[in-house]
């Protein structure tokens, strides 16, 4: 029982390690000459665009909800008006972020983990490597920039969609116009609630990109492996962007609530 | 029947000219010794053929060769440059020399067949000229009977149309030593003759030197000019695929039981 602990804590230790190296790698080969343009734009059209859907529904819902589980509470405390403030501050300075970060650990960090996986498997690194091209460049560096950019990005077009689930949800019980609604929800919100809602998707982004791509080019050579490494890209994304979460929150608050 | 093609008696004859030195290698995997102790010569201009069971460390010593792999102990010398004391410009340098056909053709996925030919292309040689590009693609296309394939994904292709485009995308770079990695496995027994004739058309064509990993008996009748077996980690015999086949050793004679 007990060598069985240190043994898996001597593995853990090792990943640790190993995922420094990577990170070293990936941050090496950023600045080296030849960055592979034509696959970076093809990552962020598969990652930004084809996630646009899956977002744009996701965040529709929530803020459609939202406001409807809300409402009744508000309406006993008084405070009705108050719900496009609400749903804005909350939605952009947490909800929006983080639950859109989270499906696309789930559709991105997943698909990064199996495709580079599966290249693994059928010698596609290899090959890549003996055929004189840089594949962390290639495939890498590409994928991890291009996650941290369009996550962001997807974020910032969630959250508009999120508000308009939300405008229509409350248009359905109260006579409130477009142009009030959104009013009342740009008004509410300050510096202090973009900004670092903005930054820590770029975090998130990152995390995704370098779980996906750590796991899939370090997975075994095994078609199971391929699974795996899907799969635990997954919960390891998911696992590190509540942390960087809980970071950042910390990091705002001791940075503008003071 | 159809004739076996013969070698060709034109082809660049092997000369004494060492390209590939594998001097006294081992490599483990933890506990498991997969090279024990291989030592090995290729010639310019020579095919030679590794035969031996699967799990025997045929594929590791290839890829020693290129420097995916580091030997444990001995040495490995390409053209007289040791792979283990090459930095990454070097080893960069060296896979331009060295092709590498893998076993299952390793064509990238989300390339079509010409996007994965133009790959080296760009990367290696820095061609960026479209129509020079275009013209290099077509032409070794066309060197493997793969010319209407150009614009389809590796998804749609057979294994053994698989197998010429890996082929192709290999020698597209014009590789002085080519290395096989099991290159008739998983294909029909036509198939796996029009590979091994194809191997040879390539020798012929661009005066490679080869090394080719199989178990296939007939892929190694009609590629070898020198026959290497291997068992548990370590070579057992070495000559002409007709000596071998007469070897007094039981071990050795079994691997031609087959084709005999």
């Amino acid at each position: 029982m007990a060598e069985q602990a240190i043994t898996g804590y001597k593995k853990w230790l090792e990943s640790i390690g190993e995922q420094g190296v990577f990170f070293k790698s990936f941050f090496r080969n950023i600045f080296r000459g030849g960055f592979e343009w034509s696959e970076f734009v093809r990552q962020c059209y598969e990652i930004g665009y084809r996630s646009m859907m899956l977002v744009g529904i996701t965040s529709f819902i929530m803020g459609l909800v939202l406001i409807l589980q809300l409402r009744p509470s508000m309406l006993q405390m008084g405070a009705e008006s108050m719900l496009p403030k609400t749903l804005a501050v909350s939605f952009i300075r947490e909800i929006g972020p983080v639950i859109i970060a989270i499906i696309c650990a789930g559709k991105v960090a997943s698909g990064i983990g199996a495709e580079l996986g599966s290249m693994k498997v059928t010698e596609q690194i290899d090959a890549m490597e003996v055929s004189g091209a840089n594949p962390l460049q290639y495939l890498v560096v590409t994928r991890i920039i291009a996650t941290s950019l369009m996550i962001p990005l997807l974020t910032i077009i969630g959250d508009a969609i999120g508000l308009f689930g939300g405008f229509l949800a409350l248009n359905f019980t109260d006579d409130i116009s477009f142009s009030l609604y959104f009013h009342k929800c740009i008004s509410s919100l300050e510096f202090i609630d973009l900004f670092p809602a903005l930054v820590k998707t770029i975090f998130f982004g990152f995390a995704i990109g370098f779980v996906g791509c750590y796991k899939g080019y370090n997975s075994n050579k095994g078609t199971e492996s391929v699974g795996i490494a899907a799969n635990s890209a997954v919960v390891t994304a998911s696992l590190w962007i509540f942390v960087i979460d809980a970071v950042a929150v910390q990091i705002t608050s001791l940075l503008f609530y003071r | 029947m159809e004739e076996t093609k013969q070698k060709n008696p034109d082809m660049a004859k092997p000369t004494n000219e060492i390209v590939v030195d594998i001097d006294h290698i081992s490599k483990s995997f933890g506990t498991k010794e997969v090279l024990k102790d291989i030592n090995l010569q290729l010639k310019r201009g020579e095919n030679v053929v590794v035969l031996g069971k699967s799990g025997q460390g045929k594929s590791v010593t290839i890829q020693c060769i290129v420097g995916l792999l580091t030997p444990d102990n001995g040495s490995v010398k390409v053209f007289g440059d040791d792979v283990a004391q090459m930095n990454e410009e070097q080893l960069k340098e060296l896979r331009t020399k060295v092709g590498f056909l893998f076993q299952s053709g390793a064509l990238y996925d989300s390339m079509t067949v010409r996007d994965n030919l133009e790959f080296p292309l760009t990367r290696i040689l820095k061609i960026t000229d479209q129509g020079e590009l275009d013209k290099r693609v077509e032409e070794a296309l066309d060197g493997v009977g793969l010319s209407d394939a150009i614009d389809k994904l590796p998804s749609d292709l057979s294994g053994g149309m698989r197998k010429r485009a890996g082929l192709a995308r290999t020698m597209i770079v014009r590789p002085e030593i080519m290395l096989y990695d099991e290159p008739t496995t998983g294909l029909d027994p036509i198939t796996s003759r029009e590979i091994s004739e194809l191997i040879l058309d390539m020798q012929k064509k661009y005066k490679t030197s080869a090394i080719i990993i199989t178990h296939d008996m007939e892929c190694a009748k009609i590629t070898a000019d020198r026959v290497v077996i291997m068992n548990e980690g370590t070579y057992i015999a070495e000559g002409s695929f007709d000596e071998l086949k007469k070897s007094d050793d039981e071990l050795v004679r079994s691997f031609f039981n087959e084709t005999t």
